[in-house]
């Protein structure tokens, strides 16, 4: 049916999954970000591939409640994928090679999600914790085929599509990765929005309830799972084809960690927040990083306990006012709200 | 005709404890069976067991004369058996609205689908504004969950069992703690519950025990203790000993 032909119930459903024009804002800003810092093209990249990184780990723990502190094992498969293909040139173009990874990658995710579902959330972060580093010592290990702890070397990157060259300021780099988050939220936005996805919020809310309405629990989770090691695996693939660089740092814990961090900034649950949470921590650790080179993790990690010791409860309350209202612009929790103020 | 629900010498121990003793019940089609028992008397574990949130050391569960014993619980939920929690147990961050739709749409076996949105054709969002109609839901449609008042989130509760289609419906104290103000739509949803549906219902509140159940087990230290209907159940002196017994002991 097409949606201009729904009342009341379903309009209200259609309007559950509508674009906020919060969201649109987001987007022009990021298309636009290609012609306002020509020259920061860079950090601009780096952004792009870690807000997809994050916006993956925001599928399973935002949505489903699945913690982790592992998820660069996906990344990291994928990053290595993607450049051993591009270095010995079994598969050229970066698209297709990209691919390729987020498949590797997903399928490992399939493999081990039966090890991630047994048991609670300590449970969860050891497990994840261990794959990550049973990955990165496999890959020390097999330093014949991963280079390692020099990493792969000498990858000299097609064209995109065999159109694109990569050029030397990073731009080709930056719209590549831009057009690939942008690709693979709208595919993520569709899943939060589906039935599945919905019951993936249900599950993280209630597992318990959600099996008593005849959900699945277990399968919707492998689900997910899989669906997010895809995702990390594209966003290591991306990494590595806009540096010409994978290294064991690929699988490292700093890695799964920051990755928790940036989420944690930016918000869970409501896909924004990975994408919110990369700007604002690159540009954080970016000005950081000008300000006092040599000891810029001292501030990183002044302003992590900082926020801790002022309490979860409070930090919410202070911190959450400003994502809060940028939450609500995205967020149909906004609309609600709004409504209810009106009619009040 | 096989009754709707039936329990073949259930047994249930935690560590020494018995909670469920050789239990064997059955449920008639379309009853409005009642089961009730002083507290501790192994009430809710029975539930669970019903469900498939605990697995029994022993006997068999059939519904409609399936043995559905070994089933996961949400296999059972498919299967036609649906139960209200005594405590919510309710989607916290979600909406009624997305309750129910998600209810809606996992009963017709939409719940994989991700490439369309929520409950895209007219018959299932009919369902949908039905539900939240009947259970007085469609004015908070749209507030989360978490901040409904209690009596709300209590409809909700009963709604989302009954958004499962069941053919038999477990209701454990579907009143429970539900401010007086409130109690009538509760009451008033419980009664208007559809005939075909096979109700069991555990209950503290006697008062909506005997105007609701036309059979009534009696559950003391796991066993079943009496059976019958009402008025039987009523005047069995030895039903009076346990009630008063645990009167006198309060």
């Amino acid at each position: 049916m097409p949606w201009h032909e729904r009342t009341g119930i379903a309009a209200s459903i259609a309007d559950l999954s509508r674009w906020r024009w919060g969201e649109m804002l987001f987007w022009t800003l990021a298309l636009m970000a290609i012609l306002l810092f020509p020259n920061r093209y860079l950090i601009l990249t780096e952004i792009a591939w870690l807000a997809l990184f994050v916006l993956s780990l925001d599928l399973i723990l935002g949505y489903a409640g699945i913690i982790s502190l592992g998820h660069a094992a996906f990344f990291g498969v994928g990053a290595y994928v993607a450049g051993l293909l591009a270095l010995h040139h079994y598969i050229d173009e970066p698209v297709l090679a990209l691919l390729v990874a987020g498949v590797a990658a997903m399928a490992l995710g399939f493999v081990t999600s039966f090890l991630v579902m047994r048991g609670a959330d300590l449970t969860r972060l050891m497990v994840t914790l261990g794959i990550a580093l049973l990955l990165r010592e496999l890959a020390n290990r097999f330093s014949n085929i991963t280079g390692g702890f020099d990493g792969l070397q000498g990858i000299v990157m097609a064209p995109v599509l065999g159109m694109f060259e990569f050029d030397l300021f990073g731009k080709t780099s930056f719209i590549y990765c831009l057009v690939v988050l942008f690709v693979m939220f709208l595919l993520a936005r569709r899943i939060v929005h589906s039935p599945f996805g919905l019951s993936l919020r249900a599950i993280r809310n209630n597992p318990l309830r959600a099996a008593a309405i005849g959900i699945p629990v277990n399968r919707r989770l492998i689900a997910i799972y899989t669906i997010a090691a895809f995702y990390a695996g594209i966003a290591g693939g991306l990494s590595t084809q806009c540096t010409a660089l994978a290294s064991l740092d690929v699988f490292s814990f700093e890695r799964s960690a920051d990755l928790l961090l940036v989420l944690v900034i930016g918000g869970t649950g409501y896909l924004y927040g990975g994408l919110i949470g990369a700007v604002g921590f690159k540009l954080l650790q970016d000005a950081l990083a000008t300000w006092t080179p040599q000891y810029w993790q001292f501030w990183i990690g002044l302003i992590l306990i900082i926020l801790v010791m002022i309490g979860r409860e409070r930090l919410q309350r202070w911190i959450a006012w400003g994502p809060e209202r940028i939450k609500r612009m995205f967020d149909k929790s906004g609309t609600a709200a709004a409504a209810r103020e009106k009619s009040s | 005709m096989t009754p709707a629900l039936e329990t073949q010498g259930l047994i249930k121990t935690f560590g020494g404890l018995t909670a469920t003793r050789d239990l064997s019940l059955q449920v008639a089609r379309g009853a409005r069976h009642a089961l009730i028992g002083p507290n501790g008397a192994g009430k809710t574990t029975v539930i669970n067991l019903l469900t498939g949130v605990l697995r029994p050391n022993n006997g068999r569960i059939l519904l409609e004369g399936t043995d559905i014993t070994a089933l996961p619980a949400h296999k059972r939920a498919l299967m036609g058996l649906s139960r209200t929690f005594q405590i919510n147990q309710l989607f916290a961050d979600l909406t009624p609205l997305e309750t129910i739709a998600l209810a809606v749409s996992e009963q017709r076996g939409e719940g994989m689908r991700w490439w369309s949105s929520l409950v895209n054709d007219a018959s299932a969002a009919a369902e949908v504004e039905a539900l939240l109609q009947r259970f007085h839901l469609a004015d908070v449609m749209n507030v989360r969950t978490a901040t409904l008042p209690y009596g709300k989130q209590r409809l909700l509760e009963i709604a989302l069992a009954i958004a499962a289609k069941p053919r038999v419906l477990l209701l454990d104290e579907p009143a429970a703690g539900v401010p007086e103000a409130e109690r009538h739509d509760i009451l008033a949803a419980v009664a208007s519950l559809p005939r075909e549906v096979s109700v069991l219902l555990i209950e503290h509140d006697m008062d909506l025990v005997f105007s609701f159940a036309d059979r009534i087990s009696v559950l003391v230290n796991g066993a079943l203790f009496v059976e019958g209907p009402p008025n039987e159940v009523a005047r069995d002196p030895r039903v009076k000993a346990v009630y008063l017994g645990e009167a006198t002991d309060a």
